[in-house]
């Protein structure tokens, strides 16, 4: 009557059975007792129910119509995608309300694949469901532990068996096994892990704003580099930059020439995701830091685009508040507290460029970089 | 124009500002009209200028004063605007035009409007009387703006690398902090987003001519234009928001057909 | 193999057992036992696929969850071995000259470029892009909710616990594999999903530069990562994907499948539906279903639009710049998470605002996922093999724990969109980012209490029914002007699902000290047990015994003038009459 098994408590701790004092009609228990059984017995399959396709052939036959219109389909809708594979052109459009002008090879290509897979499975499960054979099917179990005298054979092989290559008398053997087995993968390991590719270096310390390329073992010297517009790759007057504006700067050097792409880094990406700058001009009476009015030029700030928390590019300057913020993250640097973070989860302030004007009233970089720009790493420091 | 700005913060130049203003609009459009996405090239006549200072009287200066010197801080009944000397036509343009200005009630950011309340003609009236306040920027003449004469190829790495991070990769708009965000940029005339970047309204920065040249600000409209125009080859957009709108698609759509085709499937027939 | 015989036999001749086999009966058991029977002559499989073809499969839509998975997956496979035909794994320069004209003349990687020749230049290349992508957003979401119906049915007992961790394992490695064809293309969204990826891994304590440098071969992004994500997406995770999914399976053969309580189905038994033929026309029609489903979507729903994002340049951004949802909790826990925790120790920096929500959450949502099986058969001290389903309400601190899980995920998954939330919803970014943060702490044990309350509210009705029977709704006025409604009792094969399930309580302590007065040396890990235990049994509420019921009955009276009923007598269908 109880289908499952007497529960096998553990050995430190009992079950109670549940047979306590209070007696609720809503939760608790009666004491089992004259003849009447402790738990209800389970009353078996429930009565096959006939279906209509089970009871009437024309049923049964209408069954077999539909499945036969739904494999139907299947085959239009085949033939159809063979057809409008070659008749459309892939740059072909069609305007469908509700979607707008999308690409007619995809809306076609699509709705025929999908409709002769839709014809064949919905056919299939159709027809499984009226006309196959509904009444279910008692499958016995059988425990998943093999029977015990097995068990036992496969731990007498084991230890006689196993024991017969001596190798629990050959501790040599034994060791050295163990040794080789444990050591074999290591060559391996240390093959992959030590040709990954390059060590940083101080590289993660250095931008193309310390004089040039900023690889892992190059070691730039400093020299006063202008501020070049991403990605026009055009110089930048101080003039230029009027109140509330935001230019977005790489330094001078590290593009190539917009129009004929020749020139730039050797390693363009790289150089550019550390160098990247955002240059904003702000009534200098709005900026609270005096260390950032002295690394700027009249208002003109420079500060690095590599947001401190992971890395995104930090460009969404609001003009009014003066906050900048990241929108992978949403870490949030006041531009008048020399980019403090105010909200999200970046810790450090965004690193600002110290900048002056060159002879030609040109805006050039003063200094690089006091520290590594970009997200924080163990020996940043 | 930084000490000029500087000055115009003290009360007692406002009046000196509206006479140099008028005198020197002229002057400054002259001086600039031979560029055509700086000015536009028709004077302004007299009477423009006293109609829009009644509009401008009737409609705004209960936020931004009587002569348009702003209202710094909203206290009590007063709603704080911004002095609008200087601001120049294109700012007026901007805002009433796209129905940001007149607010109707004051909010963290005046959002775009369907409904905008004067015609153009009032408009260009308004637009008028401020630029005669003051000297800035002048609404972009029709060649600046035509989206057939631009670039959308190098507009869309402007795009990218000014814009995108805002308004997103497909100009469908962003969030910025604390509830303000910027507008979708789908269906905006090429004059109104020439005209944004030229002054920078609310939040945004002001993108002028030094910093995207006439030539690149209609790239950047030819651009967006073929983002208004082009097919979305793939099929419905979802509202170009990125990957969230597409889960909750999956999640939403995706499972919901799943699991009604699965409760038929392990239904009994009739 | 015979051994009677002790001759030497040449090497070409014919054993014993071989011997030419008798014409089948019919022709049409001749026509399939032809060739059958020429595979079954070289290969014995007729036995296992005979045995394979009569197994029994229960139906119930809720089974059909994890072959959608299962499926999406397929499709993945298929589409993805087509899309490597066109897609050019690298990060070399090239300028675009293809048909979509706002990129033309635009310089970009040779991976973006391939990407948008799948896209607009190869007939059909789109649809295949978008039903490969459609399908592995589809196979997560899949995989997540299969997930969810095996915990909270409790399939993942003994003796399925370590299809549970096998299943675990492939819901990590298939988010894995999701991020890695993520990133592939190389346009903005995913060279941003990359940056951030490097600026997580870098903030590893100690190794994180070696770690990234490693990675990424260089700086980032170096000219390596496509390729070494390519080979990681199309081989690496797809073998590991494979071999542990077809274990997956495999054990689900083995051990058959489990089900829902109901008449007539038993811990010992499986009902349901043969192999052959419904379940393989069901089954396999639902395979043509999903892939159908699919393709409908694709066709008209558009995903990923990467000809949109232009080309990877670590300067640009684009406003939502999120991974694909299944990462979202993993993002939304990196903007939870508050920048004070980094700190700087003996000029060390230590992130603790990024690399517990990057690199920890991950792997330890699954290992949590994991060991709960273990957990809780350390708390119930139950060792029997289950194949019957439990009913949530039945297991309610395990439901309340796995809604209370669930809130949490949803809750740092929904972060990872605040963005899109704040301009959907007219909300501040700030406000909701505070809201996620509070709300991660206070509502998963709210929900775990609501729910528990819920499933044991449940309970009680489960066992009034059984007890009072169903309303009928048939009002009846008693002579002196008293309304009642007629109760019925429930049929015996409705009756048998509410009361089918096992009494529980918690487990009792043993004294400290032993009957000779000695400590016993496990007494304390005992009052943990104890403990842990009546949380989780503390407020079962038991189903109703057959004396519970006869006596319910037998107090007619007292019950029913609480329930505004009729004598008990009166209550009773015949059957119910003649049971007792």
């Amino acid at each position: 009557m109880n289908e499952q098994d007497t529960p096998t408590t553990g050995t430190e701790v009992a079950h109670t059975d549940g047979h306590g004092d209070a007696v609720r009609l809503d939760q608790g228990h009666v004491v089992g007792s004259g003849g009447i059984p402790e738990r209800f017995a389970n009353p078996g399959l429930p009565a096959h129910v006939p279906r209509m396709a089970d009871l009437a052939e024309a049923a049964a036959r209408r069954a077999e119509k539909q499945v036969a219109t739904l494999f139907g389909i299947s085959i239009l809708s085949t033939l159809l995608f063979l057809v409008l594979y070659f008749a459309i052109d892939v740059t072909q459009t069609v305007f469908i309300p509700g979607i707008g002008t999308t690409s007619a090879s995809n809306v076609a290509l699509g709705l025929t694949l999908a409709f002769s897979m839709l014809g064949i499975g919905l056919g299939a499960v159709h027809w499984a469901k009226t006309l196959m054979p509904d009444e279910e099917v008692v499958e016995e179990r059988h425990p998943m532990a093999s029977s015990e005298a097995d068990r036992r054979e496969v731990v007498r092989v084991l230890a006689e068996e196993g024991g017969s290559s001596q190798i629990t008398r050959r501790p040599l053997i034994k060791y050295t096994l163990g040794g080789a087995l444990g050591l074999f993968a290591v060559p391996l390991v240390v093959q992959v892990a030590g040709s990954l590719g390059e060590m940083p270096q101080k590289s993660l310390s250095l931008t193309w704003w310390h004089g040039g390329p900023s690889g892992p073992g190059e070691e730039p010297e400093f020299r006063p580099l202008r501020l070049m517009k991403d990605p026009e790759n055009t110089p930048i007057k101080a003039s230029d930059v009027t109140i509330g504006s935001v230019f977005h700067v790489m330094p001078e050097g590290l593009l190539p020439d917009p129009e004929t792409g020749e020139g730039g880094a050797d390693h363009l990406l790289e150089e550019k995701a550390k160098a990247a700058v955002l240059l904003m001009r702000l009534d200098p009476a709005v900026i609270e830091s005096q260390k950032e009015l002295d690394w700027g030029y009249q208002g003109i700030v420079a500060y690095s685009k590599i947001c401190t928390h992971v890395g995104c590019p930090v460009g969404l300057y609001e003009q009014q508040t003066h906050h900048l913020l990241c929108p992978c993250h949403q870490s949030t640097f006041d531009v008048t507290q020399d980019c403090r973070v105010i909200f999200g989860p970046a810790k450090r302030a965004l690193p600002q460029l110290k900048i002056t004007v060159d002879d030609e009233g040109y805006l050039v970089s003063a200094q690089p970089f006091r520290e590594a720009v970009g997200p924080s790493f163990w020996e940043r420091g | 124009m930084n000490a000029l700005a500087a000055r115009r913060r003290h009360p007692a130049a406002i009046a000196i500002l509206l006479m140099i203003g008028l005198f020197l609009t002229g002057a400054a459009y002259a001086a600039v009209a031979p560029k055509p996405a700086d000015a536009t090239t028709k004077a302004l006549p007299a009477q423009s200028v006293e109609e829009g200072k009644s509009l401008f009287r009737a409609n705004c200066a209960s936020c931004h004063g009587l002569n348009a010197e702003g209202r710094a801080t909203g206290n009590g009944d007063k709603i704080a605007g911004p002095p609008l000397a200087g601001v120049g036509a294109a700012a007026v343009d901007f805002q009433v035009g796209t129905g940001r200005m007149p607010m109707t009630a004051p909010g963290i950011q005046a959002a775009r409007a369907d409904d905008v309340v004067f015609t153009q003609e009032q408009i260009d009236a308004l637009a008028a009387y401020v630029a005669s306040l003051a000297p800035g920027p002048a609404v972009p003449s029709e060649e600046a703006v035509d989206p057939t004469k631009g670039n959308p190829a190098f507009g869309g790495e402007l795009f990218r690398v000014n814009c995108a991070m805002c308004h997103n990769f497909a100009g469908s708009g962003g969030a910025l902090t604390r509830g303000k965000y910027a507008p979708s940029l789908r269906d905006v005339s090429g004059k109104h987003i020439y005209e944004a970047m030229q002054t920078g309204p609310q939040s945004m920065p002001v993108f002028s001519d030094t910093n995207i040249t006439p030539e690149n600000k209609r790239d950047i409209i030819a651009f967006l234009d073929t983002l208004d125009s082009q097919e979305n080859p793939g099929g419905m957009t979802l509202g170009s928001l990125g990957p969230v709108t597409e889960g909750l698609f999956a999640w939403v759509f995706g499972l919901g057909i799943f699991i009604a085709i699965a409760i038929w499937l392990g239904a009994k027939a009739a | 193999m015979s051994t009677t015989s002790h001759d030497p036999r040449p090497a070409d001749a014919l054993r014993d057992g071989d011997t030419a086999r008798h014409a089948a009966p019919s022709t049409a058991v001749r026509k399939v036992g032809g060739f059958a029977g020429w595979v079954d002559d070289r290969t014995g499989a007729a036995k296992p696929v005979g045995y394979l073809m009569k197994k029994v499969f229960p139906d119930h839509w809720s089974f059909m969850l994890g072959e959608i998975a299962m499926y999406s997956m397929i499709i993945c496979l298929v589409t993805g071995a087509f899309l490597t035909f066109w897609f050019v794994p690298s990060a070399g320069h090239t300028v675009y000259d293809g048909s979509y004209v706002p990129l033309r003349g635009v310089g970009m990687s040779e991976a973006y470029a391939s990407s948008l020749n799948i896209s607009f230049d190869i007939k059909g290349g789109l649809i295949i892009r978008q039903i490969h992508h459609w399908a592995a957003l589809m196979f997560v979401v899949a995989l997540v909710v299969h997930m969810f119906r095996v915990f909270f049915t409790g399939a993942f007992r003994k003796p399925r616990e370590i299809n549970w961790v096998i299943g675990s394992v492939l819901a990590l490695l298939a988010i894995v594999e999701g991020f890695a064809g993520y990133s592939l293309p190389d346009d903005l969204l995913s060279g941003t999903g990359i940056r951030a990826m490097a600026g997580f891994v870098q903030t590893a304590p100690v190794i994180g530069t070696y770690l990234v440098y490693g990675i990424f071969g260089g700086p980032f992004p170096g000219e390596m990562i496509i390729p070494r994500l390519y080979s990681a997406h199309v081989l690496l995770i797809p073998a590991i994907l494979v071999g542990l999914f077809i274990a997956h399976v495999g054990l689900v053969a083995l051990q058959k499948h489990t089900q829902y309580p109901g008449p007539g189905r038993t811990n010992n038994n499986v009902v349901g539906y043969p192999v052959m033929p419904v379940y393989a026309a069901k089954a396999g029609g639902f395979f043509f279903i999903v892939f159908g489903v699919i393709a409908l979507i694709s066709a008209l729903v558009q995903i990923n639009p990467i000809w949109g994002y232009g080309p990877y340049d670590p300067s640009p951004v684009t406003a939502g710049s999120q991974p694909d949802w299944y990462m979202g909790f993993a993002d939304g826990a990196l903007r939870l998470l508050p920048g004070w925790l980094e700190f700087t120790v003996f000029g060390y920096t230590i992130s603790a605002n990024i690399f517990p929500g990057a690199l920890i959450l991950l792997p330890l949502v699954y290992i949590v996922l994991g060991v709960y099986p273990f957990l809780e058969r350390w708390v119930t001290g139950d060792d029997r093999e289950h194949h019957l389903l439990q009913r949530p309400r039945n297991a309610p601190v395990r439901t309340g724990i796995g809604m209370a899980g669930i809130t949490a995920y949803t809750i740092l998954m929904f972060a990872g969109g605040n963005d899109i939330l704040a301009i959907k919803l007219g909300m501040s970014i700030n406000d909701l980012t505070w809201f996620f943060r509070i709300g991660f702490f206070v509502l998963p044990p709210l929900v775990f209490w609501v729910t528990k309350r819920v499933c044991l509210s449940l309970q009680r009705r489960d066992r009034e029914q059984v007890l009072h029977g169903r309303e009928s709704g048939t009002i009846i006025r008693t002579p002196d002007g008293r309304f009642f409604e007629r109760h019925e009792a429930e049929l015996p094969e409705d009756q048998w699902i509410l009361v089918q399930h096992e009494a529980v309580a918690p487990l009792e302590l043993e004294p400290a000290v032993d009957e000779h007065g000695v400590a016993r040396p496990a007494a304390r890990g005992d009052r943990l047990r104890a403990a842990v235990s009546r949380f989780y049994f503390r407020d079962a509420v038991n189903p109703v015994t057959p004396a519970e019921l006869a006596a319910a009955h037998h107090h007619g009276e007292e019950t029913e003038a609480i329930e505004g009923g009729e004598p008990a007598e009166q209550l009773e269908s015949p059957e119910a009459a003649s049971r007792r």
